[in-house]
């Protein structure tokens, strides 16, 4: 049964924080390392909960985010969702290392050298 | 000092083993220079290093803010990177794509990125900052004139958001033109929590009340707090003088520096003496490495010694020594080691009665007594029982997650006539007891503690005053009157009935439950009816 996960999104990039992300991707990897059945969705607003409530209706079984707070990691690890947080990098390349079993908390998977920066 | 940052920093940290480590040979080092009498960052010599290595200019650049230098302030050159790791505000040095090019300790310590791990990545990433993602003040500003400061907050790498105040300026090449960012973030947390302090009214630090003993004491302990001196708190057990204390340090110039708490009472002597000023290892048996005391873990902190009145007489000669000269011996060192620490002690104790007992040293007195404040015990402190049981009860109703919404009549009845000898803790106590019993939306007298409701207690204050009762019992309480002759003692109830109905002889006269007549009586009898 594929995995379902969920990228919180700051234009290519993993969003910085969970709780202002306003566009998350949602896309299943099967056993085989395989992406597939990407949809990308657009929130009305920033919200934490929401995002929260999100992941459980979804069923998505692991999160990829940027910061989190601690209220929300909790609520999230509790509820059985792998959370794979302080990840820094495009979310193609994040979701292949995922796809890979490689991806953990705290990775920078940024290339500086050729992606032009989003601005601080 | 400066030599070992610049040792930590630029030689082991700074750089990963990449091509790029250190400066490349011949290159001309970045450089502060002196220009009309303020150093101006130039990063020409930088940009050459790059295209001649050929690598992306912001790993260079990153290099080559930890391989600055600052020349022409100094006789001669000094490191970049350590002198900015020194300063304690956090901050970030930005290329003109906001993307990371330095971060001194400071930051590091405040985000959780750990350098060179953020270098070459966008600033929104590792600052993590609403301001980033919502109001960048860089990516509205096409040629950013001044420095802008905004309010906002940063999610650390531990989870935790923090308020901050981000300053963000321009940096320019000597020719004016932009070549990056300085940011700047000053955790407010306690700017925060000072606001809030500041927002509820009739308190200074845990402690609260509204009585006129309270206010006077919340008037003057921020100016004890300022001053350096030895502090001296009494009162009764249970009054605040531990909130007392830690409020005074949090609220002095020592609050970034620690605050050691010692109790004197609850070590043998031996111990304590240990314990206070340390010991050199094989000092005694037992004594396997050197230990620094909590005299030393103190320096430029507080040193609170509560129970002082417990301190045995040996050692009280020795805490003389300590603040006459502010050196302390470890146990078995002849060396001695100059500490800068403020004491503050705390005793329930009468110290004067322990000196005239041979107790206390007077000398010692003397020496702690320069500040000295008491705290007044709670059946003083007239309408705060009320504050403080609605105090307790919201607090701690919130924390156990109880609907309770406040005391039946009957219950606050009971718990306004009680005396409390054990003070704030005993109330805060029965509150805590009555809370978790309590089922309902309101605290019943069932839910109080049984040796409240079985004891016979004095009515209310109101009450008290309303029938005269009250002025008797709190006269037969205070242990001051004890050593008085009823005629006495009745002149003074007199006179305490007249003061509280302001001269009116016949409100005075309901307050001690008389006629009026006998009260004229009485008062021609001790002399005050002129």
């Amino acid at each position: 049964m594929p995995n379902k996960v969920l990228v919180t999104l700051y234009g290519n990039d993993v969003a910085p924080r969970f709780d202002l992300a306003t566009e998350v991707l949602i896309a299943a990897v099967d056993d085989a390392g395989a992406v597939h059945e990407e949809k990308t969705m657009v929130l009305p607003q920033a919200s934490a909960e929401k995002l929260c409530h999100m992941v459980l209706t979804e069923e998505v079984r692991a999160v990829i985010c940027g910061g989190i707070e601690q209220e929300y990691y909790d609520y999230l690890t509790w509820k059985r969702v792998v959370v794979i947080e302080s990840v820094v990098g495009s979310y193609r390349r994040v979701l292949e290392e995922f796809a890979r079993g490689r991806l953990k908390s705290g990775d920078i998977l940024f290339d500086a050298t050729v992606e032009e920066a989003n601005g601080g | 000092m400066m030599g070992n940052s610049s040792q930590r920093g630029v030689g082991n940290r700074r750089f990963k083993g990449e091509g790029v480590r250190g400066q490349a040979p011949g290159a001309a080092p970045g450089l502060l220079r002196r220009t009309r009498r303020r150093p101006v960052l130039s990063v020409k010599p930088q940009v050459t290093v790059a295209e001649r290595i050929g690598v992306s200019s912001w790993s260079c650049m990153m290099n080559f803010a930890c391989n600055s230098h600052i020349s022409g302030l100094f006789d001669r050159p000094v490191a970049l990177a350590p002198l900015l790791d020194e300063i304690p505000v956090a901050i970030a040095l930005l290329d003109p794509n906001r993307r990371i090019v330095f971060v001194n300790r400071a930051l590091e310590a405040l985000t959780g990125f750990a350098y060179p791990d953020p270098a070459g990545i966008p600033c929104a990433q590792v600052m993590r900052s609403d301001i980033c993602l919502q109001r960048c003040p860089a990516a509205r500003l096409d040629d950013p004139l001044d420095p802008l400061c905004l309010e906002g907050d940063i999610l650390n790498r531990d989870r935790q958001k923090i308020p901050v105040r981000v300053t963000f300026a321009p940096i320019r090449d000597v020719h004016g033109c932009l070549i990056g960012f300085l940011e700047t973030l000053e955790d407010v947390r306690l700017l925060r929590e000072l606001d809030g302090k500041i927002g509820s009214a009739y308190g200074f630090g845990k402690l609260i009340g509204r009585s006129p003993e309270m206010e006077r004491i919340f008037r003057i302990l921020p100016v004890i707090a300022q001053s350096d001196s030895s502090v001296l708190i009494t009162g009764e057990t249970g009054t605040g003088k531990d909130f007392v204390a830690e409020a005074i340090h949090q609220s002095s110039q020592r609050a970034k520096g620690p605050f050691v708490k010692v109790n004197c009472g609850a070590l043998p002597e031996t111990l304590l003496e240990s314990e206070l000023f340390g010991h050199q290892k094989g000092a005694f048996t037992g004594a396997m490495e050197n230990k620094p005391g909590r005299f030393r873990l103190a320096h430029n902190g507080s040193l609170y010694l509560t129970e002082i009145g417990d301190l045995p007489l040996s050692l009280q000669v020795k805490l003389l020594t300590f603040l006459d000269d502010k050196v302390v011996y470890p146990l078995g060192s002849t060396k001695g080691f100059h500490v800068n620490v403020r004491v503050i002690a705390a005793t329930h104790r009468n110290l004067e009665q322990m000196v005239q007992a041979g107790d206390f040293r007077e000398d010692l007195l003397f020496r702690l007594n320069v500040v000295r404040q008491h705290l007044p015990p709670l059946r003083e402190r007239g309408d705060d029982p009320r504050l403080l049981l609605d105090h307790f009860l919201n607090k701690l109703s919130s924390q156990f997650k109880k609907p309770i919404k406040g005391f039946s009549p009957k219950s606050l009845r009971i718990l306004q006539g009680y005396s409390y000898p054990g003070n704030v803790r005993e109330l805060r106590n029965i509150v805590e007891y009555a809370v978790n019993f309590c089922q309902e939306d309101q605290i019943q007298p069932r839910h109080l503690p049984a040796y409240l409701t079985q004891a016979k207690h004095a009515p209310p204050p109101a009450e008290r005053a309303a029938t005269g009762v009250g002025a008797v019992s709190t006269l037969l309480l205070n242990g001051k009157e004890a050593d008085l002759n009823w005629q006495d003692l009745e002149r003074k109830m007199i006179m305490e009935a007249l003061l509280k109905a302001k001269g009116r002889r016949s409100q005075a006269a309901r307050i001690l439950g008389w006629g009026r007549s006998t009260l004229w009586r009485k008062m021609k009898h001790y002399g005050l009816a002129s």
